[in-house]
Order: C-alpha cells, then sequence, then structure tokens
C-alpha cells in the first residue's frame, strides 16, 4: 500500500538505488541517522520543514509519477512538484476545454458542484440539528440559496450564490463547535483556532484532490467553478467544493469535540492563530485515518475507500466531458 | 499517422468500450502495472533464448519474440481466459510480417504460468476475416460516441471497472 509521507524536519532528501535516503540535518548542520524509504511505498511527500534535495531526486520522482507538496513556514501551500503528466490525452484535454469554453456546458459543471457541496453541508447541519444543536436557521438559509441557483445567468452569479451558502453554513460552526469559537472566518492569516484548523485541513483536501487529477487525464488547470488560473490548479478547487463538507468539516468537529486538540496544540498570537507541530501530527493522524476508512459504495457494490471517492469523482468529470455519461456529483448518501 | 496496433484487435474481441476508451487516450493507472507484470513474465520466462530472439516493431505494433530463423513469432501471456483474443493478437503479427514480405511465418502462443503452448497459422480466411475486423474496428474508434458497458463477468477483472461503474 501506496502511503503519504509528512517531513515536519529539516534535512535532505536523495536517491540511494531505489529508496529514497532521509538524512535529517539540525540547526548547527549535525546530520543525524538517515532513514530509508522504500520508493513503491511513497504516493507523495509533503514538505513543511525544510528540505535540501537535488536534481537527480526530482528525476527520480518524476519517473516514479510521485508528486511533492511544499509549504512555508506559516503552513500556507506553496507549491507542488507535479511530474510530466503520463496519462495526457489530447481528446480529453480538448473535450474538457471545450467544456470551460462552451458557457452552457461551463454552467451546468460548475451548478452540479455548488449543488453537491450545499447538499453536502445541508448533510452535516441536519445530522447536528437532529442532535440537539440547532442549526434550523442555517439550514434555512441554505435551502433558500439553493433555490436561487436555477436563476443564476452566470458563473459569477453562481459563485455569489456559493459564497453565501458558505457563510451560512460557517455560521453554524459556532453552534456545533462545543469548546471553541470561530466567529468569523478569516483565511489569511486565521484569527483563531477553528479558522487555523479548517485553513489547515481544506489545504490537504486541495492537495488531496490534486493528487487525484494527477493519475486521470484531467488537466488541473481547466475548471468549470473556479476560473481558471486564478490561482493554483483550480480544478481541485472545484473537486475539492464537493468533498471539503464530508472530509474535512467532520474531521473538523470531531477533532474539537472529542478534544484530540487543545489549546497547547496552537500557536497563539494577536496577529495569527497556527497550529504547532504537535496539533499538526494530530490532524494529520486523523486525515490519513479518515482516508483510509472505507464505505460500501452503491454503485461499485464494493467497499471503497474515502480517498478513491475523489478519484472516481475524477472519472466522472472524464466520463462527462467525453461524453459517455452525465456527471453525478457525489453525494454523501448515508 | 495512427495504426491499427495489436492491442486494438485484442481489445476488439474483449471489449469495443474498452478499444474506444483505450483509442481516446483514457488509460488507466494501474494498465501500467499489467503492462509491467506482462514484461516480468516475458523475461523471467525467457533470460535463457533471448539472444535467439529479435524484438521487431512493424507499423506500430510491437512483435517482442520473433525468431528470424525459425519464422515463428512467440507471444507471451499470462492466463488463457481471452484466449480467442490472443489468438487473433497472433494471427495479426503473422499478417503484419506477411505483408511486409516475410512468408510462411507460424506462432506459438504460450502461457507459462499453465505451462500451456498453442501454435496459431493464418489461413486464407484469416486474413479476410482480418479485414473485416480492421474496417471494424476503425469504424468504432472513429464513432464519436463510447459503445455501451458491457456488463460481463470479466468487467469485474477489466482495468476500466471502476471508471465504467462509477455512476454518483
Ligand atoms: S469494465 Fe466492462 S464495459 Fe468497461 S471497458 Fe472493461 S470490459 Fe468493457
Amino acid at each position: 500500500m501506496k502511503k503519504s509521507y509528512y517531513l515536519f524536519n529539516p534535512g535532505r532528501m536523495s536517491r540511494k538505488d531505489n529508496t529514497l535516503k532521509f538524512t535529517p540535518v539540525d540547526e548547527e548542520g549535525n546530520e543525524g541517522v538517515p532513514k530509508y524509504i522504500p520508493v513503491e511505498s511513497v504516493n507523495n511527500l509533503f514538505c513543511f520543514g525544510s528540505m535540501d534535495a537535488n536534481s537527480s531526486l526530482f528525476n527520480f520522482l518524476g519517473k516514479q509519477q510521485i508528486l511533492v507538496h511544499f509549504f512555508d513556514y506559516y503552513e500556507h501551500y506553496t507549491g507542488s512538484f507535479f511530474p510530466k503528466d503520463y496519462l495526457l490525452s489530447g481528446k480529453v484535454l480538448i473535450a474538457q476545454a471545450e467544456h470551460y469554453l462552451q458557457p452552457e456546458k461551463r454552467m451546468s459543471l460548475a451548478t452540479r458542484f455548488v449543488e453537491a457541496a450545499a447538499f453536502n453541508m445541508l448533510k452535516n447541519l441536519r445530522y447536528y440539528d437532529n442532535r440537539g444543536k440547532e442549526t434550523g436557521i442555517q439550514i434555512e438559509k441554505i435551502e433558500s440559496y439553493l433555490n436561487q441557483i436555477p436563476f443564476a445567468e452566470t458563473v459569477d452569479s453562481l459563485m455569489g450564490i456559493e459564497g453565501n451558502i458558505r457563510m451560512s453554513y460557517y455560521e453554524a460552526f459556532d453552534i456545533i463547535i462545543n469548546e471553541f469559537e470561530m466567529g468569523n472566518r478569516t483565511m489569511q492569516p486565521p484569527s483563531n483556532e477553528v479558522n487555523a484548523l479548517i485553513s489547515f485541513v481544506n489545504m490537504l483536501c486541495y492537495t488531496l484532490c490534486l493528487d487525484m487529477i494527477y493519475h486521470t487525464q484531467l488537466n488541473p488547470t481547466i475548471s468549470f467553478l473556479h476560473e481558471p488560473g486564478e490561482r493554483r490548479f483550480s480544478l481541485a478547487l472545484d473537486i475539492a467544493e464537493v468533498f471539503k463538507p464530508v472530509l474535512v468539516d467532520r474531521l473538523i468537529f470531531s477533532l474539537l469535540n472529542k478534544r484530540q486538540l487543545s489549546d497547547a496544540d496552537f500557536d497563539k498570537n494577536l496577529q495569527y492563530c497556527l497550529l504547532k507541530e504537535s496539533g499538526k501530527k494530530t490532524v494529520i493522524e486523523a486525515w490519513e485515518a479518515k482516508l483510509n476508512e472505507t464505505i460500501k459504495h452503491r454503485s461499485l457494490k464494493r467497499s471503497v475507500s474515502y480517498k478513491h471517492l475523489v478519484k472516481l469523482e475524477c472519472y466522472k468529470l472524464v466520463k462527462h466531458i467525453m461524453g459517455v455519461e452525465e456527471y453525478k456529483p457525489f453525494k454523501a448518501w448515508w | 499517422m495512427s495504426f491499427i496496433i495489436s492491442t486494438h484487435i485484442n481489445y476488439y474481441f474483449i471489449c469495443r468500450r474498452k478499444l474506444w476508451l483505450f483509442t481516446h487516450g483514457i488509460h488507466m493507472e494501474h494498465e501500467s502495472d499489467l503492462v509491467y507484470e506482462g514484461r516480468m513474465i516475458g523475461e523471467v520466462s525467457y533470460t535463457d533464448r533471448s539472444k535467439k530472439y529479435t524484438e521487431i516493431e512493424i507499423m506500430g505494433s510491437k512483435i517482442d519474440y520473433y525468431d528470424p530463423n525459425r519464422k515463428i513469432v512467440h507471444e507471451v501471456k499470462k492466463s488463457d481466459q481471452m484466449e480467442i483474443a490472443h489468438e487473433w493478437q497472433v494471427k495479426y503479427y503473422i499478417w503484419l510480417l506477411k505483408q511486409s514480405g516475410i512468408e510462411d511465418v507460424e506462432g506459438i502462443l504460450e502461457y507459462p504460468k499453465m505451462k500451456i503452448k498453442k501454435k496459431v497459422i493464418l489461413t486464407e480466411e484469416d486474413e479476410n476475416t482480418l479485414k473485416q475486423i480492421v474496417k471494424d474496428i476503425e469504424l468504432i474508434i472513429n464513432q464519436k460516441s463510447c459503445p455501451p458497458c458491457i456488463h460481463k463477468k470479466y468487467c469485474h477483472s477489466c482495468s476500466y471497472f471502476d471508471f465504467c461503474y462509477i455512476i454518483e
């Protein structure tokens, strides 16, 4: 089984035959005991600490189709090493671009993303509403915004509706989360624990979507809801929209309500709030556990992991784009 | 210029949808594992004979084991589950060789895992059938829409299973 490796400590990564060798290096430049990672076990690498590497390492990673994601000191995603696309298809690329260029085709896809995201948000809110957390007001608001979708004529106005839905949804976070307060959603920099957590896990979700896109014929820069090239690989943002409520938000609720994270896991300052390394490790462990969790899939009739659900979403998009079958986005059915 | 290659012939017998997807560049990630495994079987089973064989490419089709002295094409497969497809693939190789002036070639289909070998020859009737098959393949791959899912037992071992069966 391939897995993700998260590198927190500074050090040097190099190629040693068919393994990766990681040599930790401390602040004085002293080398620690190297660790060896068989390359077949690596799905991707996340670099949080500073990493020294040379081009032969990247040539090797590229051949093995391993993506590397980089983050700065403040946990911001800064970019990815994205090896040469190995599943290229000119026909899929042209069809994908066509779905962006033709307004009706683009709107049709963009609408599906927003509706599925809202559906999955409502699912979360109803779950808590049934358990005595009163989120009825937010549910109603979101439902009324949903009714506006058929009247949206442009992707911009759709984005506006999406923004309103998300705002109402975030309002419910203070009702759902017991210990911490979120207040307004602030992103850069996050102002409190809940915001810090949302930013961090959203970013994990984004990289997950990017990884899955990489292993299909889809081009990550041509998106439908988000404006292509606006920032990052915008198709990953489109797909993440659908999965955030199920993967990110549920994880945050459970981490906080089960007190798996405490004040001590955050680094708080007047200006910002960030996860400390202890906090990041707890979150990543929970995130990995979530991705490997399986559910019985309705149409495949077998168990699939949450992670695989994202890949399946990419297949559905390829099918839609190629005119094989209309895209039915993932909606939490349980 | 793109040729009809032996993979097309193979897929034509297995599933037309697979043929269409393949020619539209929709390849599955773990297909490459299968290719790899196939190659491993080849390498492991034929290390001693590798010198005798020539790897040749005619019109886009790659023949891994061709014995030019005895004029025999060897094709090594993992399992005999899709024997018809394998047979026509070998017949196609023989036909391609014939078109490039090499006559009287025979084929041997081998399943080392099962220790089975099978002789394959190309008859005149086969040649006519192949002509028809190539025409059919061209029609299928040029059609605008993807052929429907075959819903056969074979789907479960097909690398496109998730792709074909995922609905929502
Ligand atoms: S899963 Fe079935 S229908 Fe789909 S390509 Fe494979 S054999 Fe054909």
